[in-house]
């Protein structure tokens, strides 16, 4: 199954990214270049196989761990906010959105 | 001394542990390597934050209280955050950015005592088989500067195999270790994932990054290797519980009859001829020295291809959601409103591989696509990691090929990105199933260029895959071999 322009359109909003239309038509024939090698996967019956998310989960139980919701580092915020391409009063600032 | 920079890792260790040396003089003689970039290797060098963790070193060396390598220089791969140097991941999204933290494998490799040289070079957050990827220019092979070092780990490949560092970190997510090992003729070593934390290393793909050492030899990647491992429970959910390990333990062991399991599917019409007559060599060695050649099969190598090339984006669009333009690195200067601004800074600081494979991952995430791509692409990984357990009831570890061919020439596969992907055909399943894998020199193929051998181990196996190099590099000089070009 091959992409559209339209599919392209659709995705790069998705994933906000700004694309030059060159850019989108190169970009849907890469693409579609790379999902004619993924036909091969859809052959495969895969029928009572559960996903592996942890790869190490093949030879034992593996459950991600959760930690104590307690601050464990101490507060940085001018240290943290050095980075930000914007920042006033030490809040983080971004274009008006409420009118 | 002279001959300084040509000194393995433990040669430095031992050196500066006898005071024949000091801390300040060795990172002198290889912070004076680096000038001029030689490779295009290094991302950011600060002499002055060298030579001061140097002098700090030469103090522990006197007072007694030094690490296991206190003083010797290692250079880390530009994905690992570091609070003393820029850090970009090789994007020029991220440029200029100075992490407020250091990651836990650097943290763990300066509580050792290493002397941090600079950061280096990579494809753009590690997204690459030839360096080519990197915002900041493509990193040159030291055996032939017409040809690319390989990837994503290129920049730390290059610095070892020109002697400017004696030891790097690098990355795996499908191969960035391994593969760009291979081309420039070090050895290089990918743990068992979960074995090294990966806290402050800037996510690509979650499921598949791990963090690893490169330089050049099996006995110095130990050292790095023991040092960087071990759990970090408060701060990787995906770190396992498993005590460090001295993996340099096991490295002189006989390995007479070990069982060596050569998959006929690695070995197959894709692989070049020079490749193959190379390995038979190093092959022919190991049953020298009493191992066993087994013939093996993992009979969906081919499908890790897509298997791979659907997870690690999918994953990707996930982890690269963070770069908006927000809270770091660049924002575009001219929007119109929010989501213009987020669509404009993404535009202009992602490269177009990165922005191909977002692209990809949020697509086959999407409505719609997600159970026949992604879904489907992790059950099949779990039939991969069960095909390496069968094949490993008749063997102990697996050799073959790192990669296909030799390092191409600079520029060859620039637009065709899925030639890339299929030359990673040999590195991606030990990647999917989490196993531990290395290269190490085996010799050279056609216009003398270096060629990597390939060991995977089962999981919490490093330290036998570390034994099986180190054998072959006691019995032969591969890994000895200088490019010569490169001023050693």
């Amino acid at each position: 199954m091959a992409l559209t322009s339209q599919d392209i359109d659709r995705i790069a909003n998705l994933a906000r990214l700004a694309l030059h239309p060159k850019e989108g038509e190169r970009m849907l024939t890469q693409i579609n270049g790379f999902f004619g090698i993924v036909q091969a996967m859809q052959a495969v019956d895969t029928a009572g196989i559960e996903p592996m998310a942890h790869p190490v989960a093949a030879i034992q139980d593996i459950t991600l761990r959760l930690r104590p919701d307690v601050a464990s580092e101490p507060n940085q915020r001018e240290l943290n906010q050095r980075n930000a391409p914007v920042v006033e009063r030490g809040l983080f600032l971004v274009p008006k959105v409420i009118e | 001394m002279s001959d300084l920079h040509t000194l393995s890792v433990i040669a430095l260790a031992e050196s500066l542990r006898r005071k024949q040396v000091s801390a300040v003089e060795v990172a002198t003689r290889f912070l004076a390597r680096t000038g001029g970039n030689p490779h295009n290797a290094f991302l950011d060098i600060d002499s002055e934050v060298t030579l001061a963790q140097a002098r700090a070193s030469d103090a522990k060396l006197a007072a007694g209280t030094a690490g296991p390598l206190e003083g010797v220089p290692v250079a880390h791969k530009d994905v690992f955050v570091t609070r003393d140097f820029a850090t970009t991941a090789g994007s020029k999204i991220l440029q200029g950015y100075r992490s407020p933290f250091d990651a836990t494998v650097v943290q763990r490799l300066a509580q050792a005592g290493m002397v941090t040289l600079g950061k280096l070079n990579c494809d753009e957050f590690a997204m690459g088989s030839a360096n080519e990827n990197s915002a900041y220019g493509a990193v040159t092979n030291p055996w032939d500067t017409t040809r690319v070092p390989g990837g994503s780990s290129g920049g730390s490949a290059a610095a070892v195999a020109a002697h400017l560092v004696p030891a790097a970190t690098g990355t795996d997510t499908g191969g960035s270790i391994r593969q760009p090992a291979s081309f420039c003729g070090i050895t290089g070593i990918k743990p068992t994932y979960g074995r090294a934390s990966r806290y402050g290393m800037i996510a690509y793909a979650s499921s598949l990054d791990q963090a690893g050492p490169m330089a050049r030899s099996a006995e110095d990647c130990a050292l790095l290797l023991s040092a960087m491992c071990g759990p970090d429970l408060d701060r990787d959910s995906t770190s396992l519980d498993m005590p460090g390990e001295d993996f340099s333990a096991a490295l002189n062991h006989s390995i007479e009859g070990l069982r060596i399991g050569l998959p006929k599917e690695f070995f197959g019409e894709g692989l070049h001829a020079d490749v193959r007559t190379a390995l038979d060599a190093a092959l022919r060695e190991y049953e020298k020295l009493g191992a066993k050649l087994v013939p093996i099969s993992l009979p969906r190598t081919e499908l890790s291809i897509p298997v791979y090339y659907i997870i690690a984006p999918a994953e990707a669009s996930s982890n690269l959601s963070r770069f908006d333009g927000v809270k770091f690195g660049h924002r575009a200067k001219d929007y119109v409103d929010l989501v213009d601004m987020y669509k404009k800074t993404r535009a202009e600081g992602f490269g177009s591989e990165v922005k191909r494979r977002i692209m990809t991952g949020a697509y086959v995430l999407s409505h719609g696509y997600y159970d026949a791509y992604y879904l489907q692409a992790q059950k099949i990984r779990r039939m991969i990691a069960d095909d390496f357990q069968n094949a490993f009831k008749a063997c102990d570890v697996i050799a073959g090929p790192v990669a296909p061919s030799v390092a191409w020439k600079l520029g060859q596969n620039a637009n065709d990105p899925v030639a890339d992907y299929l030359a990673d055909i040999f590195t991606l399943p030990a990647s999917l199933a989490g196993l531990p894998g290395m290269s190490l020199p085996a010799g050279f193929g056609t216009h003398g260029m270096p060629v990597g051998l390939q060991l995977i181990g089962n999981y919490f196996k490093e330290a036998q895959l570390l034994n099986v190099a180190h054998r072959l590099q006691h019995a032969t000089d591969f890994h000895l071999q200088k490019p010569a070009g490169a001023q050693i």
